[in-house]
């Protein structure tokens, strides 16, 4: 699956995208943020207040219990400021 | 009934897309517009320019989302909304807002609506330039817990997803 990545977690993270493939107990959301944080130091500082990322499933909002499989898209993004 | 969301770089022209709106119609009472705009100072400091960074294809589909949430809500003749992304500086419009109805009642609350939903919703976030001590700092702006309670008016707290 293809996450995606914006602003200051974009930043932390050093890059805006990838294509990853997390095993088989990686069910949700904050599934997916505990097996990144893993990966690597700009992981864990991106995402070391998991309650302040939010994330999408293929373009549209979602809950940190929201069931991954079957994303096509998935990002993470700091609360907005838009408008 | 017309609803239009445009993302864009360049700068738009407020008058000419509420005069979209009400063109060769008798029905329109009211057209409400509001722009957004890029102030010259945040928490006191010169701000120097902004830039809105967006996620393309999701801030269109969100917009239109909340278009369409408008639309169910009140008896709307028109719609637009137009947001800006790039680099800003102070005094330049952001986003633009506009709603026709036959009554004004309708027009304001859906505005309000929109606006409050793209404060809190919409894949958009700003960094900010200000002058630091003999350098230009970038600041990412911070979202605003008064912006979420406005958003929440719109929905009964019996209907609210718990807090996270």
């Amino acid at each position: 699956m293809k996450l995606r990545y914006f602003a200051w977690v974009r930043e932390r993270i050093g890059k805006p995208e990838e294509e990853v493939d997390p095993p088989a107990g990686v069910a949700t959301i904050a599934d997916l943020v505990t097996w990144l944080s893993q990966r690597g130091e700009e992981y864990a500082r991106a995402f070391e207040n998991p309650r302040v990322i939010r994330a999408a499933i293929d373009r549209a909002h979602v809950r940190s219990d929201a069931a991954i499989s079957g994303a096509r898209e998935i990002a993470f993004f700091p609360p907005m400021t838009g408008g | 009934m017309a609803a239009t969301v445009r993302l864009q770089r360049e700068p738009f022209d407020a008058a000419s897309e509420a005069e979209k709106l009400r063109r060769g119609r008798s029905d329109v009472g009211a057209v409400v517009t509001f722009t957004g705009i890029c102030r010259g100072d945040e928490a006191g400091a010169p701000l120097l320019a902004m830039t809105l960074e967006h996620y393309p294809d999701m801030a269109e589909a969100e917009i239109a989302r909340h278009v369409a949430a408008a639309e169910r809500r009140w008896p709307l003749l028109g719609i637009a909304v137009i947001h800006r992304y790039g680099r800003l500086q102070p005094g330049e419009d952001i986003v633009l807002v506009v709603t026709a109805a036959a009554h004004r009642q309708d027009a304001f609350a859906a505005a309000e609506f929109l606006m409050d939903y793209l404060k809190t919703r919409a894949p958009f976030w700003k960094q900010i330039e200000v002058a630091g001590d003999g350098r230009t700092d970038k600041i990412w702006v911070k979202a605003k817990r008064s912006d979420d309670a406005l958003a929440d008016r719109w929905t009964p707290s019996s209907r609210r997803p718990a807090a996270e």
